[in-house]
């Protein structure tokens, strides 16, 4: 994207130009967001390339509303008749949709005014070749690192960078640009007839605030050779202590309760829960949409709503829904500028180190990978796949494989001991290990 | 009608002005000497659909797909690119690109084109966004809203969908083989919100297949998917915890064959086998399955949602035997796999769309049909579980430990059903679950058409199926 300030002005343009054409056709209201980037992927395995990717993305998606009802359309092919070709779409569904009070644009009072700069754009400028090279080199660390790593999943770097505009009939027109890169290392470990597959990662949206190729296949060494000599458990009750990347689910699982959505169709495991205790005193989970060069930063939400640093939790009690416009109105309350979700959600530590909360876990199981999604979002049920390791007297004793834990959702939040200072930034949602009293552990160990 | 392949032309060559010399043209650009394999892929997709949400037509919507997918592969190389846009210019940077992995001069030319028919066709060319009229999908939409509040007081909310697609795609490849295939494909979902006793508790339900609209009306079937909904939710809403631990697990038949997509399945598909990353990797001629256990998968069979009449790489879908008598026979292939496996494509290279690359996939995967009564393997168990919904699954391939997450089960008590159970995820290994397969039931029976796979970020539409079966020992992951 060498030229983004040309591209810029070429789709907000188009924004504009298709806004008209809506009203033209005698839509009361419209809002359209086009998106266009390129990026490249390069994918090496077992030392020599295996696919290399140019990627060149765009899409156009618009709603218009006829009064109380709207239609919508979207279409991958940017030339004008098959913009007009959607446009028209949109607009002989509006005819068919039924009259909805709570529908249209967010109220044009709360547009974003002043964009802050964020920082998010970083185009990587690197060629197929360099692309390789670094793939490899993470490869290579990886599989040199030990005998017992045989064999590989791959490695490869993915570099991202495009333009988002949105639009909407109140004249609000915003830009963001932005990028993603990222550096991936899978291998295999062998022990007899066992075969384990780990690997790891790193994303940024400034190419050179990534980790090294080395240390990114050194980690991946790392964790694949931890997972031979997995034993399995036999059915208990435990502490759970969940690794930052984990964690993030449990934070998803309540974002999820607390929607707008899951509100107004009472679908929610936590109706009718603001003001209620939902977690001990300790918890603070708020957004923080500014963060320069964050992968969640965003100056306004999918309806052009300006964000705003919020708490969503505050000494243990729900302070907001995450709402959309649509989803307010239908509650009786007003917008929280997350239409699409929240922008950089932090869930505040309670100070403690990792190795201080395997000392406070005690005995337990550490989970670093989750597999499966028996969570049901109304009664708030959850039984997953997990693998990790068993901790006796804060230290971890040995490789745990093919358990499952199971819960409520709703006491796991009560039973949140702790909320390590481990954070991972590596994701929109931020957060540190979580130490969970008790949950139920299932196994065919003996 | 038109034949397929002047379809495939006319929807997709014509109106960008593409001629035969054009396309020789890209294909000087892509391919050199050392290619094994290049292909354009161009497709042209209309998608359509409808919400009814609190008892009103929420939102329609329409979107337009459409693109042309450039490869080149030299070895286990591949080069590849793609343009939204069909132009003989996009085309040819596109060619460019691909062909940078390469870096030899190129030296490819294809003189003739010659144009295939299908030799088979398992669905109709009929476009299905225009099977009912705007009016009827919306009556179908509400009539499913009533049945479902009609069924039980207990119901509070209602949500339903019909979608609708329909894709032409057409293939060049480097043997100036021109292929095409028109492919409709329908769904309808229900989802209900049901209170009783101050408890809620959701279910949902759903089919369709490479089909038009009126499939949901005949046989009253979209009114069928509103009952089904309903039926399961209040079922869990008296679900008493599920146990935890290793016990003996009866499987329902039809969809509870996502079993096998996540414990067999994916494990036999060729990539991962070519690689030697699979848990069944070179295990051809073993004993993979207890006796009596036979996997196909096929994608052959008439309308289903898996099935293909060609793949995305022009060749014939089959039915193929994955398993016979619990011996391994094949792998799923696609074209690149099987070169370099020695050997020929079964029909299952497959892709999400122009702008990701092929690789092999599932299309409608199911176990055979044994011998015995449901009944009698239910009869069998002194105490396990039986499990006759689920909600989806996940397997590592590498290790062989899979996951699926059961939506309605029961406790089996002495060879009686008993309670149902809230949901659990199951989880075991693969390669040691099939050898735990026990009973095999007379019925078998394939999914309702609402299955989607994912594999490396792309998702396809698949089929399962499986008779009633019995699994003598897997991990239950309740709580009681």
């Amino acid at each position: 994207m060498s030229q983004i300030t040309q591209i810029e002005t070429e789709l907000k343009s188009l924004a504009a130009d298709l806004l008209k054409q809506a009203q033209q056709k005698g839509a009361s209201a419209a809002e359209l967001s086009i998106q266009k980037g390129e990026g490249l992927s390069a994918e090496v395995r077992m030392g020599d390339v295996e696919t290399l990717e140019y990627h060149r993305d765009q899409s156009l998606s618009m709603t218009v509303y006829f009064g109380q009802r709207k239609g919508s359309a979207s279409t991958a092919d940017l030339s004008s008749h098959a913009i007009a070709d959607s446009l028209d779409a949109a607009c002989r569904i509006a005819k068919y949709t039924s009259e909805d009070e709570f529908s249209g644009l967010a109220d044009a009072a709360l547009m974003a005014q002043n964009l802050p700069a964020l920082d998010l754009y970083h185009p990587w400028e690197i060629a197929a070749e360099a692309a390789i090279e670094l793939a490899l080199r993470s490869e290579t660390t990886a599989l040199n690192a030990d005998a017992r790593i045989n064999n590989s999943d791959g490695a490869s770097l993915n570099s991202y960078s495009g333009l988002g505009v949105y639009a909407n009939s109140h004249g609000f027109i915003g830009s963001q640009a932005g990028s993603q890169h990222y550096i991936n290392c899978a291998v295999i470990a062998q022990q007899g007839d066992i075969m384990e597959r780990d690997g790891w990662y790193d994303i940024n949206r400034v190419p050179a605030q990534l980790d090294s190729p080395e240390q990114i296949g050194a980690t991946a060494a790392k964790q694949v050779l931890k997972r031979l000599d997995a034993r399995k458990l036999a059915t208990c009750e435990a502490a759970i202590l969940y690794d930052p990347r984990m964690a993030r689910s449990l934070i998803g699982h309540f974002t999820g309760a607390i929607s707008g959505v899951a509100q107004y169709r009472k679908a929610s495991f936590l109706q009718d829960s603001l003001e209620q205790a939902v977690f001990p005193e300790f918890i603070h989970l708020y957004e923080q949409p500014y963060i320069p060069q964050a992968l969640g930063s965003a100056a306004y939400d999918r309806e052009g709503v300006a964000t705003r640093e919020q708490d969503f939790v505050k000494a243990g009690r729900v302070s907001n829904y995450l709402l959309s416009s649509y989803s307010a109105k239908k509650l009786g309350m007003q917008t929280t500028a997350t239409a699409g979700g929240a922008h950089n959600l932090c869930l505040a530590s309670t100070g403690q180190s990792f190795a201080e909360l395997l000392t406070m876990m005690d005995t337990g199981l550490l989970v670093t990978e989750l597999m499966g999604s028996s969570v049901n979002g109304v009664t708030g049920d959850y039984s997953r796949g997990a693998a990790g390791f068993w901790v006796e007297k804060g230290e971890i004793q040995y490789a745990v494989k093919e358990v499952t834990i199971a819960g409520n959702l709703k006491d796991m939040y009560q039973q949140i001991v702790a909320v390590g200072n481990d954070i991972d930034i590596k994701s929109a949602t931020r957060t540190g290990s979580i130490l969970i009293e008790r949950m139920t552990i299932a196994g065919s160990g003996a | 009608m038109m034949n397929t392949m002047d379809y495939a032309q006319d929807r997709i060559l014509d109106p960008a002005g593409l001629t035969d010399d054009h396309l020789d043209q890209v294909f000087s650009h892509l391919l050199s000497a050392q290619s094994d394999l290049a292909d354009l892929y161009f497709q042209s997709a209309r998608y359509e659909s409808w919400t009814l949400e609190d008892r009103i037509i929420k939102n329609g919507s329409y979107s337009i797909e459409q693109g042309v997918g450039v490869r080149t592969v030299i070895g286990e190389k591949t080069g590849f690119s793609y343009s939204d846009e069909i132009t003989l210019d996009a085309l040819i940077a596109s060619a460019k690109a691909a062909n940078a992995i390469v870096k030899s001069s190129h030296s490819g030319r294809i003189k003739t084109w010659s144009r295939q028919d299908n030799p088979q066709a398992f669905y109709d060319k009929e476009n299905p966004l225009h099977s009912l009229a705007e009016e009827e999908k919306i009556a179908l939409l509400r009539q499913v809203d009533e049945e479902a509040r009609r069924l039980s007081p207990y119901v509070k909310q209602v949500t339903a969908s019909l979608s609708g697609a329909f894709e032409t795609i057409l293939i060049a490849d480097q043997d100036g083989k021109l292929m095409a295939d028109v492919r409709p494909l329908i769904r309808m979902n229900v989802s209900v919100i049901i209170e009783k006793d101050g408890k809620t508790e959701s279910a949902g339900s759903g089919g369709g297949g490479r089909q038009c609209f009126d499939y949901f009306t005949e046989k009253a079937r979209a009114l069928g998917y509103a009952r089904e909904a309903v039926r399961q939710a209040l079922v869990n809403i008296d679900a008493v915890a599920a146990p935890a631990g290793a016990m003996p697990v009866v499987l329902g038949s039809g969809w509870p064959g996502v079993l096998l997509h996540e414990a067999v399945g994916h494990g036999l598909e060729g990539d991962f086998n070519r690689k030697g990353t699979s848990a069944f990797s070179g295990k051809i001629g073993q004993q993979v399955a207890s006796k009596g256990v036979t996997v196909v998968d096929n994608g052959t069979l008439e309308q289903r949602r898996g099935s293909l009449s060609i793949d995305d790489e022009g060749t014939a879908t089959q039915n193929t035997t994955l398993i016979e008598d619990g011996i391994l026979k094949a792998y799923m292939l696609d074209k690149l796999n099987a070169r370099l496996m020695g050997t020929q494509s079964t029909g299952n290279g497959r892709r999400e769309s122009y702008a990701h690359l092929p690789m092999p996939r599932m299309t409608n995967t199911y176990m055979l049909a044994g011998a015995q009564q449901a009944d009698d393997i239910i009869a069998s168990v002194d105490k396990g579980i039986y499990a006759v919904n689920f909600a989806g699954g996940q397997v590592d391939i590498t290790s062989g430990k899979f996951v699926f997450s059961a939506s309605e089960a029961y406790l089996i008590e002495k060879g009686k059903v008993g309670k149902a159970v809230k949901g659990a995820t199951l989880i075991g290994n693969g390669p040691e679950v099939m050898q735990h397969i026990s009973m095999i039931g007379n019925d078998l029976a394939l999914d309702s058409g609402v299955g989607n796979c994912g594999k490396a970020g792309q998702t396809v539409p698949v089929g399962v199926g499986q008779p009633t079966l019995k699994i003598d020992n897997l991990t239950v992951g309740g709580t009681a």
